[in-house]
C-alpha cells in the first residue's frame, strides 16, 4: 500500500485542536472585521470627498496587497522599531494570535466595507423617501432603515467572504499557530507523510466551508425570504 | 538602494509576475475546459467539471499549495521506485507553482466562463448550428469571442486574486519577491522596511492590472447599449 493513513488517525486529536485554533481565529476575526466594515462602508457611500476617499484609499490599499504581506508586517515588521517593543502594546503585538487576528481582522473589514457599501446602494430609494416622509432623523433612518436594510441584501456576497476568510485563516500557520494546517505541518515533520497530512487538513476545509454554505442558505431562507422568486 | 537589497526584490518581482501570468494562462485553459465540462450534456462530463470547480473552490490556496509542492513530491517518489525509477525525483520548483496555481484558478475561472457563457442568448448557438457548424465551431467563433465581454469583470477579480495568492509560494521556497523580501528582512532586520516595499509593488502591479483590464472591458463592450439613468 502506497498510503498509510494510521498515523492521520492516532493523530487525529492534532487536527481537531486545530479546528477549534481555525474557528476560533475566524469568529474573533470576523466579529471585529463586521464591527470595523459598518462604519467603513457607511463611509463609502458619504457624499463628502474626503471621508469617503479615506475609507476608498483604506480598502484599496488592504485589498490590492497580499494577505501574507500584511500578517508578516504586522507580526515580523513592527518589531523593527524600537518605539513598539517598548510600548504598553508589546506583549500583544509579540503574540502570534493577537497578530494574526489583527491582520485578518483588518483584511476583512475592507472586503466586507465594500460589499456593505455596495449593498447600501442597492437599496431602493423609496425605502429611503417612505423613511424620511414619517418624519425619521438621519441616524434613526440609518439604525431601522438603510442597514437592516443592507445587511440583509449583503447576505449573498457576505458568505463568500466569510468561506474566504476561513481559507485566509490558514495562513495563521505560516506564524506558528497550530491551526488545521499547522496540525497537518506537524503531522509532517513527525511522519513525513506530506500526501497523507495534507489531504486531510483539505477534505477538513473541504467539510467546513460545506457547512458554512449551508448555514448561510439557512440564513438567506430567513432573512430574505422577501427578495425570494415567487414560486409558482 | 535598500541596503543593496532593491535589484534582488526587483528579480522576485519578475518571478512573481511571470509566475502569475504563466499560471493564468494555464488556468485560461482548465476553466475553459472545466465550463465545457460544466455546461455539457452529458452527465458524468458535467459531474467532474462541478467537483472540480467545488473541491478546488472549498480548500484553501495555501493548503492546496502545500499538498502538491510536499504531497506530489512525496508521491511522486513513493511511485516512482514501483516504475523502475531508482533516483530521488526533485519536481521543478517553477513548473509546479505554475502547475498548482492554475490548476486552483482554473476551478474559479471555470465559474466565471459558465456564467459568462449563460448570458449569452440561446439564439447564438442555434444560429450557429443552423449555419452547419459542428459544435467546436459554435463554441469557438460564435460562444467564446461573445462570453469575453461578460467574462471580464469576474476574470479582472480572479487575476488580482492570483497575483496576491502568487505571495504564498514564497512559502515552499519558490523565489519570488516575498522570499526575496524575507531573505532581506532576515539578514538587515528591517522586516517593516522590505515588507512595506513588497506590499507597494504589489500594490503597483495590482493597480496597473485594474487600469489594462477596465481598458479591456471598455474595448470589449463596443457598440453596446448602455441605459443611461
Amino acid at each position: 500500500m502506497i498510503f498509510d493513513f494510521s498515523p492521520i488517525w492516532e493523530n487525529i486529536h492534532l487536527y481537531l485542536g486545530g479546528i477549534l485554533i481555525t474557528l476560533k481565529l475566524l469568529a474573533i476575526s470576523l466579529t471585529f472585521g463586521l464591527a470595523a466594515a459598518i462604519p467603513l462602508g457607511l463611509m463609502r457611500v458619504s457624499k463628502q470627498p474626503l471621508v469617503n476617499a479615506i475609507a476608498w484609499l483604506y480598502t484599496y490599499v488592504i485589498r490590492g496587497t497580499p494577505m501574507l504581506v500584511q500578517l508578516f508586517l504586522i507580526y515580523y515588521g513592527l518589531a523593527q522599531f524600537a518605539a513598539v517593543r517598548e510600548s504598553m502594546l508589546w506583549p500583544y503585538l509579540s503574540n502570534a494570535t493577537f497578530c494574526a487576528c489583527l491582520a485578518f481582522a483588518i483584511n476583512t473589514s475592507a472586503y466586507s466595507a465594500e460589499i456593505l457599501a455596495g449593498s447600501l446602494k442597492s437599496i431602493p430609494h423609496g425605502e429611503i423617501e417612505a423613511a424620511k416622509a414619517m418624519g425619521m432623523s438621519r441616524a434613526k433612518l440609518y439604525r431601522r432603515i438603510l442597514l437592516p436594510s443592507a445587511l440583509r441584501r449583503a447576505l449573498p456576497q457576505y458568505s463568500n467572504e466569510v468561506i474566504m476568510m476561513l481559507h485566509t485563516t490558514s495562513l495563521a500557520s505560516i506564524v506558528t499557530l497550530v491551526d488545521i494546517t499547522g496540525a497537518a505541518k506537524t503531522i509532517n515533520s513527525q511522519f513525513y507523510l506530506a500526501f497523507e497530512a495534507y489531504i486531510t487538513a483539505g477534505a477538513i476545509y473541504l467539510c467546513l466551508t460545506f457547512v458554512l454554505v449551508r448555514l448561510f442558505k439557512l440564513a438567506e431562507r430567513r432573512w430574505l425570504a422577501y427578495l425570494a422568486p415567487r414560486k409558482a | 538602494m535598500l541596503n543593496g537589497y532593491g535589484s534582488t526584490i526587483l528579480d522576485g518581482a519578475w518571478l512573481t509576475i511571470s509566475l502569475a501570468l504563466t499560471s493564468m494562462a494555464l488556468a485560461i485553459v482548465l476553466g475553459l475546459i472545466g465550463a465545457a465540462f460544466r455546461l455539457s450534456p452529458i452527465k458524468w462530463l458535467a459531474l467532474l467539471g462541478e467537483t472540480y470547480a467545488t473541491v478546488i473552490r472549498g480548500i484553501p490556496d495555501l493548503v492546496l499549495i502545500l499538498l502538491i509542492f510536499y504531497g506530489g513530491q512525496d508521491v511522486v517518489n513513493r511511485v516512482a521506485p514501483l516504475l523502475g525509477f531508482e533516483d530521488y525525483i526533485d519536481l521543478d520548483p517553477f513548473a509546479t507553482g505554475v502547475f498548482t496555481m492554475g490548476f486552483i484558478f482554473g476551478a474559479y475561472l471555470s465559474e466565471t466562463f459558465r456564467g459568462a457563457f449563460m448570458a449569452i442568448p440561446k439564439g447564438q448557438s442555434e444560429a450557429g448550428a443552423a449555419y452547419g457548424m459542428s459544435g467546436m465551431q459554435v463554441f469557438f467563433r460564435v460562444l467564446v469571442p461573445q462570453m469575453i465581454r461578460f467574462a471580464i469583470p469576474g476574470f479582472t477579480n480572479n487575476w488580482l486574486v492570483l497575483v496576491k495568492a502568487t505571495a504564498l509560494v514564497s512559502t515552499v521556497s519558490l523565489q519570488d519577491m516575498m522570499f526575496k523580501a524575507k531573505n532581506a528582512a532576515d539578514a538587515t532586520h528591517q522586516p517593516f522596511t522590505f515588507y512595506l516595499v513588497v506590499a507597494a509593488l504589489y500594490l503597483a502591479i495590482t493597480s496597473v492590472s485594474l487600469l489594462l483590464l477596465r481598458a479591456l472591458e471598455k474595448r470589449y463592450s463596443v457598440g453596446m447599449k448602455v441605459a443611461e439613468l
